[in-house]
């Protein structure tokens, strides 16, 4: 059984590119379990085609603790099979997101969810590891292989970056590893070099690239996975590839996390941004003064 | 004990002191020999700084008897408040374990008014996950419908609350409303700071902020209006305090917060004098009153009777002939008791040697109490002090004697075996190692099941306890195995 999680910057994608890959890995035939760790609940609508009603969190609030809690309560079947599980948590704003993964997660330990007879579990992660909570997935004994979302935006890079900088403070206590980057194309300029650039800095790989494709869009307002919804579709195919490479995937690191000036100079290198432009690089306090 | 003779200790001085804090230090890595260096120091009665460093973070490994902000202010300001409910807000420990531990006495009708009401909101796993405001808002009204007779309800936050960022000042001042009842939000978080000392200051700021000038008292205003401020009334302090200032001719208008009462505090901006005990806990809303209503304040001793005469007399300047002659009255009427207090216990006590270590006030203020039974107090020192209270320790120890801050159990330990004092007077704690050390102990921040030390019917009971502790057989039939 592989233990993975994908993470990635707040709206990269990586609750549809998660979801989307599952379905790859079940034409497959493999056996899988989707944790949803985010207190929004959506990780795994478009398996169950709606969003789930019972959360892990949502349950123990309105019975009281987690003892009063059965497996079958909030373990649901999705499309071809996979299971399905929220942490769910509070609305913004209140509350602590990050201690509903931790009860979540140990919770499914402690009441058997995953199974010998499961090939992947996947944790599905909230944008921003921002406290110990959202870093559960890759505590000891947990996901083992982190596949992070990214895009060709300087700020999806920079939480990238940011990420694998958690995995290596993990990687160095335990047995975390990263395991490649899933470019969610934005259409951005040189999209793919820079990944695959930023990729070989930290250490890793571009394990595929999904181009934007708005079948994606229309098969989400339905509530399902491309490979669900049109199999049939070159989108489909896209995710069926990403899938296989993710099955295949042995190239587990140690990530070298980039500093922010390597980021920008990587950007510059590719045209992203040009030295001599004006005001580039100068604080802008000092520009204010001036 | 005139000002121009050093007190001394035969046997103590400077360079003794300093061997022995240098044997003492010797265990510790060079880092934390380095850090406990300043916060141990042989005292100079006329030094105008402090002697030692203090208000520091603990350091990782050493025991401390410190306790956290929740403690300062649940078990210190707002716990001896008797006519207000108490939320421990937050999980279950830290209500349960400050659940009328403090000894703070109360007056009322017997099982109806005289007893501290507490409740805790005992935090689950769903509240820290979804936020507890809304469990806050149900249990402040069930607290005034238990506890109809609360005139108002303080909610005290534990660590949680601060770590997840409820928002009790808001939900405070929501069901303040609702329920016509104040409530009173004092975000003391254990985690901050770093000891009990934060907690008051933070409840005090509250008091600033909530409490103070929201009421008035209802009777005229009058000349000899005061407040007796850091007095927690344990084991009755207050009960021999306030009728001794109420002789001397002063209308003790309340009393911060031993026996306290809500309504009293928050009109006591109305007084013409603060008189204050525990100044580490209080002096903030002193210089508050002092600064924002020209209330001004002083700082008294009322341990012991060579000090209870010395503060009567300087209180007494303050004011007219009459409350001069009052206080005069009074002394004239105690101090013979008293002076037949010290015949009777003094003998026995002569030459004994104490050392301190508590809280607040006492391990200066009663300096002279043991002083006036013969005694002589060779160490002292606080679990939370800041200079200032160093700075006023200073003149009340003799010459060369140790000042510890913040003192770790094994050098409270070592200094004991080197000093081999006939009691120590400090906290839970330490009671049982002492007393397996084969040495008499009182517990000082309760007086031990026993009370009041304050005032002149304080002194005899103090008396009594302290020989009763020293000269008790027991420790002579004990002998160690080994």
């Amino acid at each position: 059984m592989r233990q993975i999680a994908i993470y990635g910057k707040g709206g990269i994608g990586k609750s549809t590119t998660t979801q989307n890959l599952v379905a790859g890995l079940v034409s497959l035939n493999k056996k899988v379990i989707i944790v949803g760790c985010d207190p929004k609940a959506d990780s795994t609508r478009l398996m169950l085609h709606a969003k789930a009603q019972t959360t892990v969190m949502d349950l123990i609030r309105e019975r009281g603790t987690v003892e009063d809690l059965e497996l079958s309560d909030v373990l649901k079947l999705g499309y071809g099979g996979v299971k399905c599980v929220e942490s769910g948590g509070p609305e913004p704003g209140v509350g602590c997101a990050g201690r509903g993964v931790i009860t979540a997660i140990n919770f499914l330990e402690a009441e058997g969810a995953y199974t010998p007879d499961l090939d992947f579990v996947f944790y599905d992660v909230l944008g921003d590891v921002v406290c110990g909570g959202f870093a559960m997935p890759i505590r000891e004994g947990k996901a083992e292989e982190i596949y992070i979302v990214v895009s060709g935006e300087m700020m999806a890079m920079y939480a990238a970056n940011n990420i694998a900088k958690g995995i290596l403070k993990y990687a160095t206590s335990g047995k975390v590893r990263l395991a490649g980057l899933i470019c969610n194309s934005r259409n951005t300029d040189k999209e793919a070099q820079l990944i695959e650039a930023l990729a070989k800095r930290l250490g890793t790989q571009m394990i595929h690239f999904v181009p934007r494709d708005n079948q994606v869009q229309r098969a989400e307002l339905r509530r399902m996975t491309v490979i669900e919804y049109s199999p049939e579709h070159a989108q489909a195919e896209e995710y069926r590839q990403l899938a296989r490479k993710i099955a295949d995937n042995k190239m587990l690191v140690i990530p070298k996390p980039l500093a922010m000036e390597e980021l920008e100079e990587l950007l510059m290198e590719f045209g992203i941004i040009q030295d001599d432009e004006p005001g580039v690089g100068i604080p802008a306090a000092a520009a204010v003064s001036a | 004990m005139s000002a121009d003779v050093k007190k001394r200790v035969e046997g103590i001085t400077r360079e003794s002191t300093q061997a022995m804090i240098d044997k003492a230090l010797e265990i510790y890595p060079e880092k934390a020999r380095k850090k406990r260096e300043p916060h141990l120091a042989p005292n100079d009665p006329e030094a105008t700084s402090a002697c030692v460093k203090s208000n520091r973070k603990t350091i990782p490994g050493v025991m401390s008897a410190r306790g956290c902000a929740y403690a300062g202010a649940k078990g210190v300001v707002w716990g001896p408040i008797r006519d207000m409910a108490h939320i421990s807000h937050g999980p279950v420990g830290c209500g349960w374990y400050s659940w009328g531990t403090r000894r703070n006495l109360m007056s009322g009708v017997n099982g109806v008014s005289n007893f501290a009401m507490q409740m805790t909101s005992d935090f689950q796993e769903k509240d820290i996950v979804y936020g507890g405001d809304k469990k806050l808002a149900t249990l402040l009204r069930e607290t005034k419908e238990l506890f109809p007779l609360a005139k108002g309800i303080s909610v005290l936050s534990e660590c949680p609350v601060g770590l997840i960022g409820d928002d009790i000042n808001s939900v405070a001042r929501t069901m303040s409303k609702e329920l016509d009842l104040p409530v009173f939000p004092c975000n003391c978080e254990g985690f901050r700071g770093v000891s009990q000392s934060l907690g008051h200051h933070i409840s005090n700021d509250t008091i600033r902020d909530y409490v103070i000038e929201t009421r008035e008292f209802t009777e005229p205003a009058g000349p000899y209006d005061i407040a007796l401020i850091g007095d927690y009334n344990i084991g009755g302090d207050v009960w021999s305090v306030k009728p001794l200032l109420e002789e001397c001719g002063f209308n003790v208008k309340a009393s911060w917060t031993g026996d306290g009462q809500i309504e009293q505090i928050a009109a006591t901006h109305q007084v013409k004098l603060n008189v204050i005990h525990c100044y580490r806990s209080m002096n903030y809303m002193a210089r508050v009153m002092e600064e924002k209503y020209k209330i001004p304040w002083i700082e008294l001793n009322f341990f012991g009777p060579t000090k209870i005469k010395a503060s009567l007399r300087l209180l007494a300047e303050r004011f007219d002939d009459n409350i001069k002659q009052k206080v005069e009255a009074a002394i004239a009427k105690y101090d013979p008791e008293m002076q037949k207090v010290i015949a009777e216990f003094r003998p026995r006590l002569e030459g004994k040697k104490v050392m301190l270590y508590v809280g607040g006030l006492r391990p200066r203020h009663t300096v002279s109490a043991y002083e006036d039974l013969g005694m002589q107090v060779v160490g002292s020192g606080y679990e939370f002090a800041h200079n200032d209270d160093y700075e006023r320790t200073a003149p009340e120890m003799p010459e060369a004697t140790v000042i510890y801050d913040d003192v770790s159990e094994y050098e409270l330990e070592q200094f004991v075996h080197t000093l081999k004092p006939d009691l120590v007077g400090s906290g839970i704690k330490e009671k049982y190692l002492l007393q397996k050390m084969g040495i008499p102990f009182r517990q000082m921040h309760s007086w031990d099941y026993s009370g009041p030390y304050h005032g002149y019917m304080g002194f005899p009971v103090f008396a009594r306890d302290i020989d009763m502790a020293v000269n008790s057989p027991t420790w002579k039939l004990v002998k160690a195995p080994f």
